[in-house]
């Protein structure tokens, strides 16, 4: 394998696509949205449950490659028990690093979602990555849907 | 007479003994001697596929997407903008009488790369999608009965049909109050003859609306029977063309096709040209797609008049370079072939190779734990696709991309036949006459690294 597609297909990345976390849908969700990427038919629900601020439980579901679900996956974890103005944080980060075409910029804070870092060259493949976090944001934000487009 | 028979009472299921003519040509031939012209001995007229991608060899098995293009077409591009650049029609000068004469001979080309009765038959678009909603929207606006689309009409489609081939439908039902019914397809992919008898019996469509070739799954449908259940059942039949193009020998007349539409990026040509074929009464009962230049005979403010077929349906200034370029893509297929009935022999060759290579590709890919093909008609043309347990198609697409081998992975434009499978992509391979057997050896190892890779 080269070694460029092993930076894309980290094990962190294989490991998570393989046993995500957070997988499912909670009942007493305080709020959700339903993620969608037209382009390939990647698809993800998020629910997650707030109080005092902080995301306290989240889940989600869906369909998609091993990069979106991976990120999916990563993210839940990241999330779970932030305030959702950190969440938000986390996001722009995240939406840094995978954009950013300087691949010298570290984003030590962003963990083990560094492994999502090789997408940004493969830029068809960067809104596999993103949709989980445009999925949720719609979610904080009360708007029930998200699309890549 | 054009399609007004009057409908039969079919008591049996007639499972279609004759196939396509095309098909049956192809069936004669399944082993032909060995040509000069397909896999190695033609990639040298390719200077596309000798480059490295990702450094590796490019392996281009994405060609239901598109063909790449031999050196005579690229030259014939390239000599018209350097030597013959004009526009066409109504022009006195030189330069204008040569363009004009390039193009009007592709118009022949594609009268002989499709049978039909004469030149005129054939309109030139910017592409397939173009050809369907010229017609979709003609039947909303028609005044003829034959062709006019009204309220509670029904227009048949099938699952395995492409977005271009029902959304334009799903447009004019919209706008008239008629409705799109879907005919089933079984498992093996194929359209259930039974339930299209039936559908036509139950619902006296106004329009069968059926793709020759299938680019998710590769079936080859009975399309000459179908169209002759749709006349008998009193229905106008439309064949969407795109994948049949470059894989088989067409004849519009023999099916009876009334309507037939060609996406011509797919058979060598330049990207931007489409053909319509029409029957002539029909296309001289069809109103205009799109109003301008070339497509009247007189203007006025009191009201304006239109040109004849094929002009009435070519507004503005056409893809006159792409035109061109389509008419030496087959002059070109014609160059391959003996003198006499070059294409019969050429299409009967490539068919034979492609299909080589795909029943090749899907003997090895099974091979590999958790491969799921899908599509198993027993008639098909160079398409594979695939999934494989545990890594969704986006992912083999990249990583097969990482060893230079393009494949297509997605929905194929086919939400509906994804839907009716159960899976939201496929993995993809389709094969072109200038594809080899090392090309299979190297999509089938690269498979086997993903399936590695996601055990």
């Amino acid at each position: 394998m080269s070694l460029d597609l092993r930076e894309l297909y980290q094990e962190v990345i294989l490991d998570h696509n393989k046993r995500p976390r957070n997988k499912g849908r909670l009942n007493d969700a305080t709020n959700e949205a339903e993620g969608h990427n037209p382009l390939c038919g990647d698809q993800v629900h998020i629910t997650l449950h707030t109080s005092n601020g902080l995301i306290d439980q989240i889940a989600f579901e869906g369909h998609g490659c091993a990069i979106s679900t991976a990120s999916a996956s990563l993210m839940t974890e990241a999330v779970k028990g932030k305030s959702l103005e950190e969440a938000e944080a986390i996001f722009r980060e995240f939406q840094a690093m995978v954009t950013s075409p300087d691949s010298e910029d570290v984003h030590e804070e962003l963990g083990e979602m560094i492994a999502l870092a090789g997408v940004r060259d493969y830029p068809v493949r960067i809104k596999c990555a993103t949709l989980p976090w445009h999925t949720l944001h719609a979610a904080l934000a009360g708007e029930g849907k998200a699309s890549t487009e | 007479m054009l399609v007004a028979v009057q409908p039969i009472s079919v008591q049996v299921i007639q499972v279609p003994l004759t196939l396509g003519a095309a098909t049956q040509e192809v069936q004669a031939v399944i082993n032909p001697s060995p040509v000069d012209f397909v896999g190695e001995a033609i990639r040298s007229e390719f200077p596309i596929l000798s480059q490295l991608v990702r450094g590796k060899p490019l392996t281009y098995l994405d060609n239901a997407a598109t063909s790449q293009k031999p050196l005579a077409v690229l030259e014939s591009v390239a000599h018209y903008y350097r030597e013959q650049n004009a526009n066409i029609h109504r022009g006195v000068h030189h330069l204008s009488q040569i363009a004009t004469q390039e193009y009007d001979r592709a118009r022949s080309a594609v009268q002989r790369l499709l049978g039909s009765g004469e030149p005129s038959e054939i309109i030139f678009t910017k592409g397939c999608t173009e050809a369907i909603n010229l017609v979709a929207s003609g039947m909303v606006f028609a005044k003829d009965d034959l062709l006019k689309l009204k309220e509670g009409d029904t227009i048949l489609v099938s699952t395995l049909e492409h977005h271009s081939n029902i959304v334009p439908w799903q447009l004019a039902a919209e706008r008239v109050g008629a409705r799109v019914i879907p005919i089933p397809v079984t498992d093996k992919g194929e359209i259930e003859l039974d339930s299209y008898l039936n559908l036509l019996k139950g619902t006296r469509p106004k329009l069968v609306a059926i793709k020759h070739v299938c680019n998710a799954l590769g079936t080859i449908n009975p399309i000459q029977w179908m169209v002759q259940q749709a006349h008998a059942y009193g229905a106008l039949a439309l064949v969407d063309g795109a994948q049949a193009g470059p894989h088989i020998r067409i004849n519009v007349q023999d099916l009876d096709a009334d309507f037939y539409t060609l996406s011509c990026h797919k058979i060598y040509a330049p990207t931007g040209v489409g053909v319509l074929y029409g029957k002539r009464a029909l296309l001289e009962a069809l109103p205009p797609y799109q109003g301008g230049g070339d497509m009247i005979r007189t203007v006025s403010f009191e009201g304006s008049t239109y040109a004849p077929i094929p002009a009435k349906f070519e507004a503005g200034t056409p893809n006159i370079a792409g035109v061109i370029g389509l008419g030496k893509a087959i002059e070109w297929l014609e160059s391959l072939g003996g003198d006499e009935n070059p294409l019969d022999e050429v299409f009967a060759a490539i068919h034979a190779h492609e299909t080589q290579l795909s029943k090749l590709a899907e003997a090895k890919l099974n091979e590999i734990p958790g491969v799921r093909i899908y599509g198993e008609s027993s008639e098909k043309a160079g398409i594979v696709s695939f999934t494989l347990q545990d890594a969704h198609p986006h992912d083999i697409g990249t990583i097969l991309d990482s060893e230079g081998i393009a494949v297509r992975a997605g929905h194929h434009c086919c939400m509906p036949l994804m839907r009716r499978f159960d899976v939201p992509a496929t993995a993809r391979a389709s094969f072109a006459l200038y594809n080899t057997r090392e090309e299979v050896d190297h999509l089938a190892a690269g498979v086997s690294k993903v399936q590695e890779m996601f055990r």
